[in-house]
Parts: C-alpha cells; structure tokens; sequence
C-alpha cells in the first residue's frame, strides 16, 4: 500500500504571506491552492545521499586553510516525522550569515567584515537514527530594510527533503531568548503555536569544555497518515 | 492537535462533572489519540540562498548526452509582472516509463541509467529557469487510472514563506491531458493553460507567474496544496 502524507491545518503552518513581511507582497499568491492528492508523485521524493556531501562538510569553521572567527558551537539534533520516527540517510544543507552577520553573498554589502575562513555553507546526510550535526560559529544579526531599524535575529538557514515531495521543507533555526524575536516579521510569521519549533535549545550537557557550546535542535517534517493495515489470508500485513 | 487532548495526565476541563467549575480534570494515563509531534513551521529561504543550495549539477535530472534528453525551461514572475532574479526551482518526475528513483514505487525501481528524477535550477539568470531531463511517462493515479505525463515543481524565493508547489504538463500529450483528473478538477482552460508547457526548439517552455498582474495580461500560476 502506497504511504499517505498528513496535511497540515492551516493553521499550524506559516502562511505563504505576512503583511508585515513587506516582500510577500508581490510574491505570494493571491488565490487559495488547489488540494493536491498524494499519488506517486507526491509521495515519493529525491534520494540524495552520501554522494551530495564531504566529510568537511560538516565544519563550517575550517575552510580556505583556517579558522573562522566567532563563537564556535556545535548544532545537532535528530530529524524526525511527526509520528516520531527518525528520518535516516536524508540530505540536510544550511547556510547562515558569519559572526559579524555578514553573508558571503554578492548582494550583501552592509558594512560588517567578511571572513575568509568563513563561506558558510554546511551539507550532512542524517544517519541510521536520523541525527545529524553541525560545528559552525554563532551567526551575527544584521539589519535589511523591510522597515525602520529592522534586524533579523541571529538564525540558520536548514533544508530538507525527508523521504517524500510531501515532506520537502525549508525554515529557519533561531537562538533561545533572542531580544530581537519582537521586531522579526520573519520570526512572527509562524503561528504562535508553532514558533517554539523553530529555536534551538542551549545543551550543556553537549557543550565541550574549553571548545564549542552546543544548541540541540529537532526538526520534524511531516508524518504519513495512520491507515489500517490490511491483512492476507495469512495474517500477515500486505 | 491541543497540547491539553494530548496530555493522558490532564483532560480539559468538563463543565457537566461534579467538580467547581474550570478545573482540570484527571486524565487516565493512557493515550486516547495517536501519538504526534508538532511539525517544524517553515520560513523563507531568503535572498541568499545560493549560499546553501547551489549544486554544480543542479540543472542535470539526466546528464548531458543522454538520448532524448529536453530542456524544461520558462521564466519566473511576480505580481507587477517583473521578473523573479532571486528564486529557485526544483523538479521531481517519473522516468519515460512512468518510474520513479524512489524505494517507495511498489512497481520497482527506475530504468532508465543514471535518471535521478530530481533538477534544481536557481533563476539568477533573468529570471530564468532551466532543467535538462526526459519527458516522464504517465503514472498511476492510484484508482485503476493512468496520470497524464508532469513533472512536480517546487519554487522558493524570498518573499515566499513557504514553498510553492505547482506541476508542468505537456502540450503535445492532449489526449492524456484530457483525462487527467488534477487537470480536470480545475475550474476553466485557463488554470490548466498555466500548467501546460509548451514545445520549444530544445524541449519545452512554461513561465511561472507567483501572482496575476492583470495591467500586464499575465495569469496567476495555479499552486497546488499538498
């Protein structure tokens, strides 16, 4: 039998447009989507594995030969559905800003320093239990111009693709108690049952004494809908 | 789902029991509901995207070289009708013969060498978008039908929130088209034209449209919920 994905309410999703998020203006649709039934297209995904990664990949503090500036912490946690079982062998890929909050990006040009042993870019394969982990240096915040004195808080850029098209999401991971939740659109656009999924838990019990801080951090994609299993003449499942 | 249903130790407060009004009452310990984790609320992917998700093959479902391959390609627009310079699109499709590259596809795995059903291309170059793949074959609709041949789409950009989820379908395949049943559930020829690609010197073309900009002509995309 063919998985089924759940659906989500909308409710506890993030809209596709927040208001105060100026450039969903022009960019979200206006119509209300169409339901789309989970056939074999929908339910099956891409399989990328070890071959999209490196070993370095996962150390985001050692590139061009040397140390990135910054607070190094480890991030790691545990991709799971929403029934509680581990997503395995999945390709998690994060980007985030350096410690000063600057972007190795051509059209980020605010004036905080580069690093040049920072490109911030991180790519992990889940492993049998659906963990992953990253070392990286603690993003800075920075300002944009969506209204006046706007700063995003400090955040990291995950994606994933699960198992299923069903389960492919995109989001953002934050750091606990950030001042600067208030004044993020970004940040509010999540519903405000749903938020706290988004921020990272400070682990002490992670941390390494005399090198990194650690943030546990679970990310939980869809799970499939509960169906009866059917049964052959043998009693056993189909 | 409420976190007080969830909580086999505590039950909401019942105001036709026996007990002051408001007040919580003992659950029985045991789950009375399947057991779910909250899902991961989604965010935007920014303006600096490419940081993270370039691949150097991203465009390439099939490498180049391969017999039969096509360019799917169009460009990506938003509501005042300007071009899209800072998005992403991926592409998830079965093989010619209908197959995908995926464990789950009870009929076995794909056939065709070295097809991995999957294309990212970003839109930094005007806007544009461009995969190089096979046209899939029709697929099973999973009650005893067969799909017209399409290809799932995803888009991303700043300014969107969540992903965008839309479908390519294929001009020449009227027939198929005809009796596919999400083509047919929508309400007019219009919707399903911003879902048709049409054929090109080197494969197919569809624009993509986030929003309708009536000044210009331009329809919006049908987005599907998934």
């Amino acid at each position: 039998m063919l998985p089924r994905y759940l659906r989500e309410p909308a409710d506890g999703r993030t809209p596709v447009a927040y208001p105060g998020y100026r450039s969903t203006a022009s960019r979200a649709p206006l119509r209300t989507p169409v339901d789309l039934p989970h056939r074999l297209t929908e339910v099956t995904g891409p399989v990328l594995g070890e071959d999209m990664v490196a070993a370095a990949d996962a150390d985001l503090t050692l590139r061009q030969g040397g140390e990135a500036q910054g607070q190094r912490i480890i991030v790691y946690g545990r991709v799971l559905d929403s029934d509680g079982r581990p997503v395995p062998h999945a390709l998690v890929e994060i980007w985030q800003a350096n410690a000063a909050g600057r972007y190795r990006h051509v059209v980020d040009n605010w004036p905080a320093p580069l690093d040049p042993h920072f490109d911030g870019l991180g790519r992990v394969v889940t492993d049998d239990l659906g963990r992953y982990e990253f070392t990286t240096v603690k993003p800075g915040a920075y300002p944009w111009g969506n209204h006046h004195n706007a700063w995003r808080p400090a955040h990291i850029h995950f994606s994933l693709f699960g198992q299923a098209f069903t389960q492919r999401l995109v989001t953002q991971m934050y750091f606990p108690d950030d001042p600067l939740f208030g004044q993020d659109p970004i940040f509010n656009s999540m519903p405000t049952t749903a938020r706290h999924r988004a921020i990272s838990r400070f682990d002490l019990e992670r941390t390494q004494p005399n090198w990194a801080l650690a943030f546990q951090w679970d990310i939980v994609l869809r799970g499939r809908e509960q169906t009866p299993f059917e049964t052959d003449d043998d009693g056993d499942v189909a | 789902m409420s976190a007080d249903r969830l909580s086999p130790l505590v039950l909401a407060a019942d105001e036709t029991n026996d007990r002051r009004q408001g007040t919580p009452r003992r659950g029985t310990g045991f789950l009375t509901e399947p057991f779910r984790l909250g899902t991961t609320p989604s965010s935007t992917v920014g303006p600096y995207l490419a940081i993270g998700l370039t691949w150097p093959d991203g465009p390439d479902v099939v490498a180049e070289g391969t017999p039969g391959a096509v360019w799917l390609r169009g460009r990506v627009f938003d509501g005042n009708g300007d071009l899209v310079p800072d998005g992403m699109i991926e592409t998830w499709q079965a093989d010619p013969d209908g197959r995908f590259a995926h464990p789950d596809d009870p009929r076995g795995a794909v056939a065709t060498p070295g097809f991995r059903g999957v294309g990212r291309s970003h839109t930094v170059d005007g806007g544009a978008y461009a995969v190089r793949t096979l046209k899939p074959g029709r697929v099973p609709d999973g009650e005893g039908g067969l799909q017209a041949p399409h290809v799932d789409v995803s888009v991303f950009a700043r300014g969107l929130l969540d992903r965008l989820v839309t479908r390519i379908y294929f001009a020449d395949e009227a027939a198929a088209n005809a009796e596919d049943a999400v083509l047919r559930s929508l309400p007019d020829d219009a919707a399903r034209a911003t879902l048709i690609a049409q054929p090109s010197e080197d494969g197919y073309v569809l624009d993509i449209h986030l929003q309708g900009c009536t000044a210009q002509g331009m329809d919006e995309t049908v987005f599907f919920a998934v």
